[in-house]
Parts: C-alpha cells; structure tokens; sequence
C-alpha cells in the first residue's frame, strides 16, 4: 500500500525532516507511526497525503509512483485516502451531515447515494442524530469522530491519522483505536502517528519509530 | 515489513474525471445548480455587502447604458428629419405677394425640386403667435416683421447634401431672395455631434465596464480570504481545482446579474423621470415624440453582459489568488 525508498525530505533553510526513510506497509495492514515531537511523524503522512513533496526519493501508493506527479492527479489520488487530523478540520458553517458528505459531493456522487453513506458512516460512529447538529456544538470526541466519518464514508484504502487522539481523555482515546481497528478488520490500511506510548503498548500492531528524521527500529528498512 | 494483520479487502475505487461526467451529465449539471443555488444562498445571507456590490456594478453599467439610450432616442429624432430636407427661402421685405406667387410656380418647375409652398408674412405671424406663445409681444408691434418664405423640397436624388447646397446656391442666386437656408445642415451638425458622442461613449463603457471588472474581481478575492480554511480542507479530500473554482466562478456570475438588473432597474426610473418633460418638450415642437425605454432586445444584451463581467471578473480573481491556498 505504502513504499517509502531513500526518502529525504528536506525544508527551505537546510532543515531536514526525514532522512532516507525506507519501509513498505502492505496493504490491509495497520500500523502506528511514533516518535517526540518534531521527529518528522507529521512530514511523513504529509508527503504520503502528497501536502508535501519529497526532496530525494520515491514514494509508492498503491503501486503508483506519486513522488513526481502531476498536479492534476493529485485530487485523484488524494480520494484513496482518508486524513484524520488531530484539529478535526471540520467546516463549522456546516451541519455535521454536510462535513461527512463533502468528500461525497467532490467525488460526484448521486444526491441518494450521498444520503444513504453518510447516514451508513454516522451510524457506524454513533452520530446519527447529532447529523443537523453544527460541529461547534459538539464535545471534543464526538467532534473526532465526525472528522473520522468524513475521512471513511468514501471507503478510502487507506486511512492517515495525524495525532488522532491527542485532545482526547484515556477512555475515549480507546474508543477512538477500536474504531480504526474496525476499519482495519474490513480490509483499510491504517497508519496513525502518535505520541501515545501507552496507547500503543496496549494494542498488538506494528510499530515504526522516527527519532530525528530516521526510522529508529529498522535501519534496513524492514519494520 | 509491515504484514497484513487481517482478511485483505479493497474496495473499488472511482475516478471521475470527464469519462465519467459523460456518463452521468445530469449528476454535473445537478452539481452544477447545487453550487449555482448555493453561491446564491451566501449573498442572500450577506444581503448588506451583496447590495453594495451589486450597487456599485449597478451603477456603472446604468451610467453608459442609460447614455446610450438617450444617443439612441436623439438619432432616432434626428433620423425622423433626415428623410424631409428642405430648404427655407426667405424673400426680400420689398418683394410683393403676387412676384412671391409666381417665383413659388417658377422654382416648382425646376426639375430639381419636388415642391414649393409659400408661406406669406401673415401666415408665418399667425402660425408664429399660436405656437410660440409670443402672441401678446406680436400684437405689440405695429407691422408684421416676418418675411415671406417658400419651402423648397428638393427631389429624391437632390435632397443628398452636395446636391442640396447646389440646389441651395441655385435660389441665392435669385435676386428677390434674401437667404436661402439649408434646414438639413443642423441635422447633419446633429449627426456628427451624436457620432463623437457615440465614441465618446464607448470609451467611458471600456472605462466603467474594467471597474465592474475590478470590483467584482477584489470581492471575491475576499471572499476567497475568508473561506481559506473551506478551500484548504476540501483540497486535502480531493477537490479538483474546477471544484474549487466553481462556487467563486458563480458568485461572480451572481453579482454581475444583479448588478445589471440594478442598472435596468436604475435605467427605467431615470426615464420614467423624463418622460414627463421630453413628452411637454415635443409638444412645443408639434412632435409626437416619445422617449423609447430599453427594447427587449438591450434588456437582454444589459443582463447577459454584466453576468459575462460578473464571471470574468471572479474569473481573474479566482485564477491569480486561488492557486496560492494549498494546504500545509
């Protein structure tokens, strides 16, 4: 799913985020991503959400080489993959069904099909009467969890979670995780970058470590 | 290597992409009416700003429409003369009833002239005194001041300019003929004054139509600002930069639409003002002349015209401020 090759990412002003990174997350894996903060867990979903673009390197999604794509395929590719962000990124002029159905309504689905698995996802996520609430009127979690059924109601292959529960307390950080495991048991990727040791330890998946822009556990490029 | 854990599924992915808004052109167009509605709903929420803005574009395409409209009725005025050139005659004071008789006859037999009617002194004061309400100032005075005059229409092909001025050269030469007045000269200095003013006029429509460009242009590069976050996150789900575009393009196309139909509204009230006036003013002139509002046809040149600024002028705005948001 994923394929990392000498990747190297490196700033305007000198500063290098990653360094060779090389490793390969099949597809149908799930995987946490950690390190302290500023090990380049947030630049490496970056360029495999394509935000970023790679300084040296290659980069494999689902077989296709993205690390020099063109600008038009980036929204394209983009629609494989579901990106849930640690500030949620919700719209908050819009209701909570609207949020979920946006990814829908870019891809140009039919007006009944957007209904029908917008409604599937919120119900999956305990959501669905909130569906004409507005995001701001929402708890912290279940503002997540809006921002987490935005990200799967496309059936993504691959779900990014950047630091996806770092505002949230032990227990609902659990929740959070059985969900992603959830997903994973349907057949999705997952990659999520924490900082969560404890969360980490408590769940039985592989484990990649950054440590100042190099993958600390496996320098031969195998997790 | 990072093993797969569990059972293997993928599900099928869509690419849509032109193939596929072939295949489905109702769902586009349903799209395209959402956004079309939806770019509608935000002004209408905004309805103090929006008005502005559609006042300002209002404004400027009322100013060169409404100025062509006058230049339109006034050649159409003028128009109405071009086709009864004539030349007006006047005869010396000294020349009697009877020699003005026989030079009406004379000057009819010319082959050049179509016809000639006399007017004597006393129906030129009687015409005089009932319609230009001088008739208490007339009375005053102890002996008809008016000349005899004979109206001369000179004959199709004669009443061309050149022709006339030979025509007009021809009765000066007479010797009971004080002046021989050319009546299509102010017409034709009419003619040419409306023609400057017709270029004039389309330098000020370029001028005003670039601001209804710039105006559109900074609002919705506003409008861009303050939707930032919106653009950002539907590009990190895979909006295409035409998704993006779009709602922008239509606001665009919004404010130009209302701005025209401000300016036809500002239009019609303007000559609803005059038309009073211009109808008491052709009266004087024995004219039936009326003032003609905006014919359908304008009303739909106005309309399509601001809605093509509008969508321009979002257009430019969109292509130069749109690309610089990615996200980060």
């Amino acid at each position: 799913m994923i394929r990392f090759t000498n990747v190297s990412k490196r700033y305007p002003g000198g500063f290098e985020a990653l360094n060779n990174i090389s490793f390969h997350m099949e597809k149908g894996a799930m995987a946490f991503l950690t390190g302290h903060s500023g090990a380049g867990k947030s630049t490496l979903l970056k360029l495999i959400a394509l935000i970023e673009l790679s300084s040296r390197g290659q980069i494999f999604l689902d077989g296709e080489n993205v690390s020099r794509l063109s600008k038009r395929r980036i929204p394209f590719i983009r629609r494989k993959i579901g990106f849930i962000f640690q500030d949620h990124h919700l719209l908050f002029d819009r209701t909570v069904y609207d949020n979920v159905a946006l990814p829908l309504v870019i891809a140009g689905y039919r007006h009944q099909e957007i209904g029908r698995r917008v409604r599937a996802a919120l119900d999956k996520l305990g959501l669905l009467s909130k569906e004409r609430l507005y995001p701001i009127t929402l708890s912290g979690g279940e503002q997540q969890r809006v921002g987490i059924a935005r990200a799967v109601v496309n059936k993504p292959m691959l779900l990014l979670a950047d630091e996806p529960t770092g505002n949230l307390d032990p227990d609902l950080s659990r929740e959070i995780m059985q969900l992603f495991s959830l997903f994973n048991d349907v057949g999705v990727s997952v990659l999520i970058a924490t900082h969560d040791i404890q969360l980490i330890r408590s769940l039985d998946y592989p484990v990649l470590t950054l440590e100042h822009g190099r993958l600390a556990n496996n320098p031969d490029g195998h997790a | 290597m990072i093993g797969r854990r569990r059972n293997q599924r993928v599900s099928a992915q869509r690419r849509p992409g032109w193939l596929q808004r072939l295949q489905l052109p109702h769902v586009y167009l349903q799209r395209h009416a959402q956004v079309a509605l939806d770019s509608l709903g935000r002004l209408y929420r905004n309805p103090l700003a929006s008005l502005m803005t559609a006042a300002v574009i209002g404004i400027a395409l009322a100013l060169p429409s409404g100025l062509y409209l006058l230049l339109d009725n006034l050649q159409r005025l003028s128009g109405s003369w071009d086709d009864q050139a004539s030349l007006s005659v006047f005869l010396k004071d000294e020349v009697p009833a009877r020699t003005a008789q026989d030079m009406a006859k004379r000057i009819t037999g010319w082959p050049e002239v179509a016809s000639v009617q006399l007017i004597t002194p006393e129906q030129a004061l009687e015409e005089f005194s009932s319609h230009s309400g001088f008739a208490d100032a007339l009375e005053a005075l102890d002996e008809n001041p008016l000349p005899a005059v004979l109206i001369v229409v000179p004959e199709g092909a004669h009443s061309e300019p050149e022709a006339a001025s030979e025509l007009q050269k021809r009765l000066r030469g007479l010797p009971e003929v004080e002046l021989a007045q050319l009546d299509l000269e102010w017409v034709q200095r009419l003619s040419a004054m409306i023609e400057i003013a017709r270029r004039g006029l389309l330098v000020i429509s370029a001028l005003l139509a670039l601001a209804v460009l710039l105006v559109i242009g900074n609002t919705i590069r506003l409008e861009i600002q303050n939707r930032r976050q919106e653009i950002v996150v539907t590009k990190l789900i895979g909006a295409t930069d035409p998704f993006v575009r779009r709602p922008f393009l239509y606001s665009g196309l919004w404010y130009g639409l209302l701005g025209a139909l401000l300016a036809w509204l500002l239009i019609s009230a303007g000559f609803w003002l005059l038309t009073g006036p211009v109808a008491t003013l052709a009266g004087l002139y024995q004219s039936d002349f009326s003032l003609r509002t905006l014919p359908f046809l304008s009303l739909a040149t106005l309309l399509c015209g601001g809605s093509l600024l509008g969508l321009l002028g979002s257009w430019l705005a969109v292509g130069r401020h749109l690309n610089a948001i990615e996200p980060s």
